[in-house]
């Protein structure tokens, strides 16, 4: 395990916990934006009713997605929005590419896209001679330092504000020590700025599609996917199938829930609506399946495609907070991310619905009702029968089932057991056990409770 | 009212006062109540690391265990979940039903079944409640802090009722402390970090005890509070409910 590449959830956790520090530190932002989560949700009282409605339109865009996808390109070539199907991230790349190819340009201006990030955009296009910017602010601070985003609504959450300096000072030229957060957001406004005037294509995510207009919402806090869009001759919007919803007045919900789940904010400060080009430029919009068909076939993780990209079951995730999104090793982090990932790559993937307590807080938190906890024990059974656990597990799992299922072996363990603790302790407490790395083990006690009770009953009994 | 007494594995082999005070405190409030003397384990460490379909075993067992009972009580808000949520045995699926249906942890079972309303107990200290997520979110045995509704706790409505116990506020009062079965070794690190992120905020608010109806997130706590050479000790809800009981 010398690489990053090769490392899993619990090695690249562990290599995070080394600086206890930085792990409060983390910890706690991303708890004090739960926090304000939970003030914002309990400031509506129809908050639950909300996240029900949510979770059933999105329940009926599943169930119809065929005819929803259909109609959303109709409506949308109406208003003269050009629409590309890709049914991988190989051939999502190919049509971006080949689009900025068309008109010989070799500079794009990108606001935050999660499943870009999936795609491996940014790769695929530098390595074709493409230079993009990412506009966002968190987004061009992790590409400035050279690393994916730790988290896919804070995607910098992980770096402090004097890293973000040295950054600055190393890529935009500000001055060296400048921690200021004011004087580095106008260092990066005033480099974007430059950006935004000088790109001839801007790419985009897609929030929400809705399918009866054609036309698709972008949200953003800095307004730079508007920056981006209204300033190119073409704007290109990628978005997953699943993005659609059928009708605008859903809008209402959609729009309550994302920002109150996300940050805690009422709303998101741009909702972007686009429905058709200006005069002289062009919208063209790829629809990406990149696996989603398959994972809607999976009947038991189907609900995992109602997911929004809220981010709030990582704020809440205990697990999250305290690895860094950057030890799930795929570009959609923490519970949400650990049901998707293996659903595109099993054996990549296999230690990430392991990353979890099941302690359920993600689920309580998901305005779209996922229920996660249940697909990560789910995906664990999957996982396990598709042969991607260690052979060392499946045995000691295959010794454990035995002994439970015979009340003899059971006693004879545990009596065992007992007495290695109680006279060879040095058997359990040394550096094989993890346990044993920062807790004590627990103390034997003289009898078993079962042990106990045959006594209390004899005793009862004369 | 024939109730079986369902002690998790672990809680029989390590922790047996909580199980020998779970059975007395049954017994004072008149419970008729049967330890079935061959059960094991739920099979919940299994299941939750993957391997369900070797938990055949055990689920055969415990519904030969468990049939026939009035209700199933269990010092365990994560043991009691599982079988609840698990429990299935081939040809004996209308068995296995039933014991879904009557399985409960115990603070449910003593608010919700035998609505007890007083206790005569008494534990002059202050106490942190740790509500276990599998108590909390799966049993429901109290509200969690996510969701926008009327709060109530289970554990703590009986904790109220023993004289001279003083509940402790927490900064967090439901984040996991990070047991999670096999998580607490295969994911050691992180683990460790939670647990001693939940110790630190019962010990910053001046808990002397902190306790739970889950003996696993205690066993989880009591180590690490151990290994701190702490004076704070855990305690089973139980234990406190029947300690000086009259």
């Amino acid at each position: 395990m010398s690489t990053t590449t090769t490392k899993d959830h619990p090695h690249l956790a562990a290599d995070f916990n080394r600086d206890e520090p930085r792990v409060n530190w983390h910890d706690e932002t991303l708890w004090w934006v739960r926090a304000k989560r939970d003030i914002a949700a309990h400031k509506l009282p129809e908050w639950e009713l909300l996240r029900e409605t949510a979770s059933q339109i999105k329940f009926n865009v599943l169930s119809n997605l065929s005819t929803y996808l259909e109609q959303f390109e109709a409506n949308a070539t109406k208003n003269g929005i050009i629409v590309h199907w890709a049914a991988d991230a190989a051939e999502h790349n190919q049509i971006v590419h080949s689009l900025l190819e068309q008109r010989g340009i070799t500079k794009m201006v990108k606001s935050k896209s999660m499943l870009t990030e999936e795609c491996h955009l940014n790769d695929y296009l530098k390595d074709h001679g493409i230079d993009v910017i990412d506009s966002d602010l968190g987004e061009r601070i992790v590409q400035l330092a050279n690393e994916p985003p730790s988290h896919i609504v804070l995607p910098c959450i992980h770096k402090k504000k004097e890293e973000i300096g040295d950054i600055f000072h190393e890529h935009l030229g500000s001055a060296k020590g400048e921690s200021d957060p004011k004087i580095l957001t106008e260092t990066a406004r005033q480099h974007l700025r430059e950006v935004f005037l000088t790109r001839r294509a801007a790419l985009t995510g897609v929030n929400f599609a809705v399918a009866e207009t054609g036309e698709f919402v972008i949200c953003t806090n800095e307004g730079n996917a508007d920056m981006g869009a209204h300033l190119a001759e073409i704007h290109i919007a990628s978005m997953g199938i699943e993005k659609l919803i059928p009708e605008r007045k859903h809008l209402g919900v959609f729009l309550r829930l994302l920002t109150r789940s996300a940050t805690g904010q009422p709303i998101t400060t741009y909702s972007s609506h686009f429905s058709k080009p200006q005069d002289g430029s062009e919208i063209h919009i790829i629809i990406v399946d990149n696996g989603r068909s398959i994972q809607l076939g999976r009947e038991e993780f189907r609900n995992s495609l109602k997911c929004i990209r809220c981010g709030a079951c990582m704020n809440t995730c205990p697990v999250y907070r305290k690895s860094g999104g950057h030890s799930y090793h795929t570009a959609v982090a923490g519970p949400i991310g650990s049901i998707l990932a293996p659903n595109l790559d099993m054996k990549k993937y296999a230690d990430l619905p392991f990353a979890s307590t099941l302690c359920g807080s993600c689920s309580n938190v998901c305005p779209v009702k996922i229920d996660i906890h249940d697909q990560l024990y789910k995906w664990r059974q999957v996982i396990v029968k598709e042969g991607y656990s260690p052979k060392a597990k499946t045995m000691a799992m295959k010794a454990m089932a035995l002994t439970l299922a015979s009340p003899t072996l059971y006693r004879m363990g545990g009596k065992t057991g007992r007495l290695v603790f109680k006279y060879a302790p040095f058997a359990v407490n040394n550096k094989l056990n993890p346990w044993y790395n920062q807790r004590e083990m627990p103390k034997a006690p003289d009898e078993s409770f079962g042990e106990w009770y045959a006594k209390r009953k004899g005793a009862k009994n004369s | 009212m024939r109730v079986a007494l369902f002690v998790p594995c672990y809680v029989d082999q390590f922790y047996p006062k909580a199980a020998i005070a779970t059975l007395e405190l049954l017994e004072k409030l008149g419970c008729e109540v049967h330890y079935p003397k061959n059960q094991t384990c739920c099979g919940q460490p299994m299941a939750n690391s993957g391997y369900e379909h070797l938990t055949g075993g055990c689920n055969n067992l415990f519904v030969d265990n468990f049939a026939g009972y009035d209700y199933i009580v269990c010092p365990s808000g994560s043991c009691t979940l599982h079988i609840k949520e698990h429990l299935h045995a081939d040809g004996k699926e209308e068995q296995a039903t039933e014991i879904r249906k009557k399985v409960y942890e115990l603070t449910e079972f003593l608010v919700d079944i035998l609505r007890v309303k007083q206790l005569s107990a008494s534990f002059p200290y202050r106490v942190g409640l740790h509500q276990s997520c599998h108590g909390l979110r799966g049993l429901r045995i109290a509200q969690m802090s996510e969701l926008v509704a009327e709060p109530f706790s289970k554990p703590a409505q009986l904790l109220d009722m023993v004289n001279g116990l003083e509940l402790v506020p927490l900064s967090r009062q439901d984040d996991c402390c990070g047991f999670g079965g096999t998580f607490c070794v295969v994911e050691e690190a992180v683990s460790a970090k939670m647990g001693k992120d939940r110790v630190a905020d019962h010990v910053s608010h001046g808990a002397q005890y902190i306790t739970s109806a889950d003996l696993s997130c205690l066993m989880h706590l009591e180590g690490i509070l151990r290994r701190q050479n702490s004076d704070v000790k855990v305690i089973h809800v139980a234990e406190i409910l029947n300690h000086s009981m009259q």
